[in-house]
């Protein structure tokens, strides 16, 4: 006789993942292995230049090429008012241009072939007379009086300012200001970078000449947003359009934004009647798509003598290229970057936001970062330690005295947030123990002594996830919900279909294991399906760690409603009243009497063979899941360098990394992405740069001058974690992808930096390559 | 022109413009959509195979070099319905995420495990150096190919013992 039953647990446990067998045996379905019948193929021809008129555009060569099918222009898309479509923050962006180019790489013309190979043989025959403009290549120049107009698209515009935002108090913030001992500044600039997922983007546009059907394959993060989109910019029927998400071979945003080749793609495959694949070559990708950050950033820190923070001022300036591209909430026009307090409870903070258009490429995308979150902690963090220095303090015991402490929360900041649930005094003193903190730094006076250099670089970032609440986060007026829509199959196995998009985060494994947490189907029996917009529920997408924090609620509370329903079920199967029952993880039991039960897979065989009378049959729902706030996942990075005062170059020595994201739901997924994004985020303050000369050349326009690290410059990672339960959060999870990324680039930054810090040095701009670090160490005195 | 390929133990020809890369055979004449494309320079090694049991990067090789030789992309791995040790190494580690990498550091992974069954982090972390990966980093990768090692080295234990 049964008495007993404990049901498996599902969350924190690290189950092996459902998408590795096919990735592992070659049988993903990327975009570019989607091979369609009479499919042609797109090339782009792109500008050369950074700002010019067009004059003409000769394509009669690449038309007579044998093999060639259509050259299509911004003229021609003209015709069919499709030259230009809005962006996800509420500009617009040239599909190919008409009047004017104003970026190296802009689309100019698309050839459609029979064969890629031709396609690429015909843009060498397109000829196109420019007429160079003045280029303006930094915000600084840009804003300036008298200069070049780059927008004069749009009528009635006579600057490059795009927005001026503020947020928080100006008259208090003053007030604190004047009430400090010392004021505590830095000036410092977080350069352009590119997400560069391996995959670059693009898409097989199928449009059904008989039907108008127009089915999309598509390199999207955000494939409901971008169906909306579609709908919009070509005026097709919003069912008449499916946009499938295949397997995404990385997004890291750069997946977010709505593309030039999307469309001409899609308008070409309507207009010829055949299947059109356009994939993006790499410089393609990393001279056009969406690029991150370019945000030069001055701030102060009001302080007492004591290190009491008092108030913080910052002025922001960004680069957001020739359009205002990146999605953005449409209330905040610098995203979430007023989340610039951090983890301090600062009373009084005021952030000055200006956007400026350039002739570079749009965008200005979150690269593994929610909305600007990564600007915003690098900028605190490394004023901070900047503070430390001036006042003579530990940088973690400056830190220690200002966190927000745990009984605060929620806790409101100064710009406006409600932090939910934190505890970083508990994650730095785990980190700096895992270092060996104070060991660490004796030997670096020792070091020193011994004209060695070392240095210990802290970051105790938060982030703002899981956008969002519909009351303030939206995408070009979608709130930012999320959705999932759960069915339970008269055999007892599920199947869930949400709303966010995967692109390499698990969310096979990991929402199929909420499932079962709620309601004891295991995960093997649970078909996760997402990325195909006529058969998942709308949902604003995956990026801004938001997976977790809406769609993951969303699977929850859907769950527990088929969890209700099984109680009716199973009360009608036992005979007994519903309140009679109680749940033990997979089935129902009547209290006192264990051995009467019902296993979940009895009650969905009953709800498809034997429901009562006046119940709907099956068990199956649906849920939109509006959160009641963001979530506020943190941590503690920890990062030991030396630097070789002989050459400027500078090694990780120990790198340490301890996140609180609140409940995991699998513990080797979450740390498969704070791994990645550490590496990442590595990447960024040592190598990864996109720049621009005085012409607008893009520097950076292929794997050999654009660095990513490898296996072999990559430090090892050790990590840690502490755990503090979202409150509002169904499992009390909080969105993770991102904090590596958005957390570790102070903390080596200012690794670096310490180890100059003794000889005054205090700023290294990123990424800091060993001729930086040379030049500081000529300067200070401390060559070799 | 026309090349002969033997292509994971199969031999298959194809009529090719002297132009075509490797890789373009691969993905588009024979449909063995495994081996990616990450780049247009040799950096980033989505597109490793083995031709004769050596990595190369088939973006930057004709089809026709290949001529007479043989291939093995990441459909050859698998055999009987069974992983690889090193896929399954890669499995057990969480080696992979948005699986576009893969294929290619598969491949880099197990003509190192050929050549050195032995292999220190430092020989793993430089054989792979030639491999890009943005999800998952290199750390799991590495303890991919460590954990695959002494897999191998138990089975074949076990093979000389018995």
């Amino acid at each position: 006789m049964t008495t007993e039953h404990t049901a498996e647990h599902w969350l924190g446990r690290s189950v092996k993942r459902k998408e590795d067998d096919r990735f592992l045996q070659g049988r993903g379905n990327y975009v570019d292995d989607i091979n369609l019948p009479g499919m042609l193929h797109m090339s782009i021809l792109r500008s050369p230049v950074a700002h010019a008129r067009i004059n003409s555009i000769d394509t009669s060569a690449a038309e007579a090429l044998p093999g060639v099918v259509a050259v299509v222009t911004g003229d021609l898309l003209a015709q069919h008012n499709l030259a230009w479509m809005p962006t996800l923050s509420g500009d617009t962006q040239a599909v190919l241009a008409t009047d004017k180019v104003r970026m190296q790489g802009q689309e100019v013309a698309c050839v459609i072939a029979e064969d890629p190979y031709i396609a690429h043989d015909a843009l060498e025959l397109i000829e196109v007379d420019y007429d160079p403009l003045p280029v303006v290549v930094t915000p600084q120049q840009s804003l300036e009086p008298g200069a070049p107009v780059i927008r004069d698209d749009k009528e009635g515009k006579e600057d490059n300012r795009i927005y001026h935002w503020e947020a928080g108090d100006p008259e208090a913030t003053e007030r604190a200001f004047a009430e400090a001992d010392r004021v505590v500044s830095l000036d410092t600039f977080y350069p352009r970078c590119h997400p560069a997922p391996m995959e670059t983007c693009g898409c097989v546009a199928d449009v059904d000449p008989v039907t108008g059907k127009a089915t999309i394959y598509m390199t999207s993060q955000a494939p409901h947003v971008h169906r909306t989109v579609f709908a919009l910019v070509a005026g097709l029927p919003e069912h008449q359009i499916q946009i499938i998400s295949p397997d995404i071979g990385g997004g890291f945003g750069n997946k977010v934004p709505v593309y030039p080749g999307y469309v001409v793609a899609t308008a070409a495959s309507l207009l010829i009647g055949r299947p059109v694949k356009w994939i993006e070559d790499r410089t393609g990708n990393l001279i056009s798509t969406g690029f991150a950050r370019d945000f030069y950033m001055k701030g102060e820190l009001a302080l007492r003598n004591d290190g009491k923070m008092l108030g913080l001022r910052v002025n922001m300036l960004s680069d957001q290229g020739y359009a205002y591209a990146d999605a953005q909430p449409s209330k905040l026009k610098a995203g979430l970057f007023h989340i610039v307090t951090g983890s301090y409870d600062i009373p009084a903070a005021h952030v000055v936001t200006d956007g400026a258009y350039t002739n570079k490429a749009p965008g200005g995308v979150a690269y593994r970062c929610s909305f600007r979150v990564t600007e915003a902690s690098f900028f605190i963090e490394r004023l901070v330690q900047t503070a430390a220095y001036e006042l003579g303090m530990d940088p973690a015991e400056l830190r220690r005295q200002n966190f927000i402490k745990p009984e605060q929360f929620p806790y409101t900041s100064a710009t406006g947030f409600v932090y939910d649930s934190g505890n970083y005094e508990a994650a730095m003193d785990k980190a700096l123990e895992m270092l060996g903190y104070e060991d660490l730094k004796a030997e670096r006076e020792r070091a020193r002594g011994e004209g060695k250099l070392l240095g210990i670089g802290l970051a105790t970032f938060t982030e703002v996830v899981g956008a969002g609440p519909s009351k303030d986060y939206d995408i070009l007026g979608l709130k930012m919900f999320d959705s999932a829509e759960l069915r339970v199959h008269p055999t007892g196995k599920a199947i869930l279909k949400i709303g966010v998009q995967t692109q390499g985060q698990g969310h096979e494994t990991t929402f199929a294991q909420i499932v079962a947490n709620e309601l004891g189907i295991p995960p093997q029996d649970i078909l996760v399906q997402h990325g195909d917009t006529d058969n998942t529920p709308y949902g604003l997408g995956t990026y801004a760690s938001r997976s977790t924090p809406t769609s993951g609620a969303a699977t929850a509370v859907v769950s527990r409603k088929l969890r209700d329903k099984a109680r009716e079920l199973a009360a009608h199967l036992l005979e007994v009243a519903p309140e009679d029952l109680e749940w033990t993880g997979d089935r129902f039991q009547v209290r006192g009497a264990p051995d009467r039960q019902s296993t979940i897979q009895e009650i969905a065989f009953a709800a498809y063979t034997n429901h009562p009378q006046g119940m709907e049959a099956g068990l199956e729902g649906v849920t939109y899941y509006d959160p009641p706030n963001m979530t506020y996942p943190f941590g503690t990075y920890a990062v030991a360098v030396e630097v070789d005062r002989g050459t400027g170059q500078w090694k990780v020595r120990r790198m340490v990394a301890v996140d609180d994201c609140g409940v995991r739901i699998n513990p080797m997924i979450v740390e498969g992405q704070i791994m990645g994004g550490l590496t990442e985020g590595f990447a960024m303050a040592a190598m990864e740069l996109i720049t621009f000369d005085e012409l607008g050349n893009c520097i950076g326009s292929t794997f050999s001058d654009y660095l990513l690290p490898t296996s072999w410059e990559t430090p090892k990672f050790e990590l840690g974690e502490t755990v503090t339960p979202s409150p509002h959060h169904p499992i009390g999870a909080k969105g993770v992808g991102e904090s590596a990324t958005v957390g570790s680039p102070a903390a080596f930054v200012n690794a670096v930096v310490d180890a100059l810090a003794h000889a005054g040095v205090r700023e290294l701009e990123m990424p800091i390559g060993p001729d930086k670090v040379w030049k500081a160490l000529v300067e200070a005195g401390l060559a070799e | 022109m026309k090349v002969t390929v033997t292509v994971n133990g199969q031999e298959r020809s194809a009529e090719v413009e002297p132009r075509l890369l490797l890789v373009h055979f691969l993905r588009d004449k024979l449909r063995l959509t495994g081996t990616h494309i990450g780049c247009d320079t040799t950096s980033c090694g989505a597109c490793t195979v083995l031709l004769d049991g050596t990595p190369v990067k088939s973006c930057t090789m004709f089809a026709v070099q290949a001529d007479g030789r043989d291939v093995t992309t990441v459909e050859g791995l698998a055999a009987g319905g069974k992983l690889d040790p090193i896929q399954e190494g890669f499995k057990q580690e969480h080696g992979l995420q948005c699986g576009f990498c893969t294929p290619g550091m598969l491949l880099a992974s197990k003509a190192l495990l050929e050549e050195n069954p032995d292999p220190s982090e430092e020989d793993i972390r430089w054989a792979l150096s030639g491999n890009l990966c943005r999800c998952t980093g290199y750390q799991n990768i590495v303890n991919a190919v460590q954990w695959t090692a002494r897999k191998l080295q138990s089975d074949s234990a076990t093979t000389g013992a018995s």
